[in-house]
């Protein structure tokens, strides 16, 4: 065990793992992560704590995560370059694992562009590999970047993200494997609307050995409606959305309940998939249906590990 | 090259509105190349500052200068009895000629007429692209060829990003992901295994980051013995 957290020992049980996303408020109340928290406990394994999606100033996500561990949820604190130079991310990874947050995901992060402070200053010391890479080499040898023993090393496991859908698509199984070199213990895809085109992906990764060397969550995200789904296709880049799941969204007759639906095929088709590990479920907004979505997919109860 | 924008004219107008005599100084370099500042460009910024002052009934003399290099102080020299002579300058360098007069005339007022953008390349008429941050160490024979500090909005070193779309940027779609291109150049060049290594963290002292860079070369530096020969030839 390198950090001994659930998410942890459900892959090295060899169960298949289910997390999902709690997104902190945009205010200093916490009052709306414990009532996540509450609401989703036992639905999944471990819970992401978005580090200021899409840039938008929220709560932290390291002071989110102990909200959320206090009412048992198991956090993965989210953790992007664009706004810490390494003397303050590495400061916060002794921070999280001092707190006992025991799940980092290593992210790039978005560009301060699309949120609500477009006049911050970038940082970008590191991107996703490179901190991963760091981040792992305090972790193993106790050793920061710029040389520096310290006695105590963090525990923590380490995860990263990767989009099979972004541009060029040949090189995305590489990118993989640059992270599990770097040290990536588990990895979350981008959601999963082009199944075939994910399975391609999963060929590759498969026949680079990754599905052996990296716990793979394939993301998937519940939509509520076909202007939702349209929306994705059309306006966030690298995020590809056929046409006949659009129909079919726009076609249901219950848009919210063919969203739930489709979704629930999905990690169905997953589930039966060679190398994936589990799903990372993103329900932006609509929290609330994970337990649902995660009973519908037979995927109740979660494992409980000692 | 250096390359410029002038600033909105209510902007420079507001800045000048004050002072009787001004000199509009040009730039024969980077800024004239980059159609911001040079000869032509001070003259008609002159002529524009001169209506509005009559227009608005205000008594200012505006001249347009221009000298060859205004980041060098042989060259700024020249214009210098014009200088002593002015209320305020206007600089249509870039910030290093502004900087340069401010530095030897301290007690004159310069203001910038042009906001410096970006280390650039001309890719067609009348477009200017930014291909340099001036990162202090060069790794462009590491990645085909086009620099992911400048080129990447996330200066990432392990690129292409989620956010690659058609081999575009997400933060601004008209633009080239450099690490979609960089892909593509070690593709054709055949050295995909530079892309497939993790890139550690680069060391930024070089940069801005390690505080103002000085760059000296001693062996071009003139002796005190050569610095009055030079002094006496003037």
């Amino acid at each position: 065990m390198k950090a001994g957290s659930n998410l942890e020992k459900v892959f090295e049980s060899d169960r298949f793992a289910v997390t999902a996303e709690i997104g902190p408020p945009q205010s200093a109340n916490p009052e709306p992560l414990v009532h996540h928290a509450r609401m989703l406990k036992g639905s999944a394994d471990a819970f992401n704590l978005t580090d200021n999606q899409t840039a938008v100033v929220r709560l932290s996500s390291i002071a989110s995560a102990v909200v959320v561990m206090r009412e048992g949820v198991e956090p993965v604190i989210q953790m992007t370059c664009r706004d810490r130079n390494r003397i303050a991310l590495q400061s916060d990874l002794l921070g999280a694992s001092a707190l006992g947050i025991r799940n980092v995901l290593c992210l790039t992060g978005d560009h301060q562009i699309f949120g609500n402070e477009k006049g911050a200053k970038s940082v970008f010391d590191f991107d996703s590999v490179s901190e991963l890479a760091v981040f792992d080499k305090l972790r193993r040898e106790g050793k920061q970047v710029g040389g520096q023993e310290i006695k105590d090393p963090p525990k923590v496991y380490l995860g990263c993200a990767e989009n099979p859908f972004a541009t060029p698509y040949e090189f995305r199984a590489a990118r993989l494997a640059k992270k599990v070199a770097a040290g990536a213990d588990f990895v979350q895809t981008q959601a999963i609307f082009d199944m075939d085109m994910f399975e391609k992906w999963m060929d590759e990764v498969r026949a680079r050995g990754l599905d052996k060397k990296v716990h793979i969550l394939a993301g998937v995200l519940p939509m509520k409606t076909a202007g939702a789904a349209r929306y994705m296709k059309n306006k966030v880049p690298g995020m590809i959305v056929p046409n006949h799941i659009i129909d079919r969204m726009k076609n249901a007759k219950d848009s919210k309940e063919e969203g739930i639906k489709l979704c629930v095929e999905q990690i169905e088709t997953l589930k039966g998939m060679k190398g994936v590990h589990g799903v990372h479920i993103m329900a932006v907004m609509w929290e609330e249906m994970v337990p649902r979505i995660v009973q519908e997919a037979g995927l109740m109860p979660r494992p409980s590990i000692e | 090259m250096i390359v410029a924008k002038r600033k909105p004219m209510a902007e420079i107008a507001e800045m000048v509105a004050p002072y009787k005599s001004v000199k509009v100084i040009g730039c024969r370099s980077c800024v004239a190349i980059c159609l911001a500042g040079g000869e032509k460009e001070a003259r008609t910024l002159a002529s524009a500052l001169r209506l509005k002052a009559r227009k608005e009934g205000r008594k200012q003399e505006f001249e347009a200068l221009v000298v060859e290099r205004q980041c060098e102080k042989e060259w700024v020299k020249e214009v210098e009895d014009k200088i002593e002579d002015s209320d305020l300058v206007l600089s249509m360098a870039c910030s290093l000629g502004a900087q340069t007069i401010g530095d030897m005339y301290p007690k004159k007022l310069v203001f910038p007429a042009l906001n410096t953008g970006i280390f650039g390349v001309p890719e067609e008429q009348g477009v200017w692209s930014e291909k340099c941050v001036g990162c202090g160490n060069c790794i462009i024979h590491t990645t085909g060829g086009i620099c992911p500090i400048a080129r990447c909005a996330k200066s990432m070193l392990n690129g292409p990003c989620g956010g690659s779309a058609n081999g575009k940027c997400e933060v601004n779609l008209e633009v080239d992901c450099a690490w979609y291109a960089i892909h593509e150049r070690l593709k054709v060049q055949n050295r995909m295994q530079l892309i497939e290594q993790v890139s550690p963290p680069k060391d930024w002292s070089t940069s801005h980051s390690g505080g103002r860079r000085v760059y000296v070369r001693e062996d071009a530096k003139l002796t005190q013995h050569q610095k009055k020969g030079k002094e006496a030839v003037r």
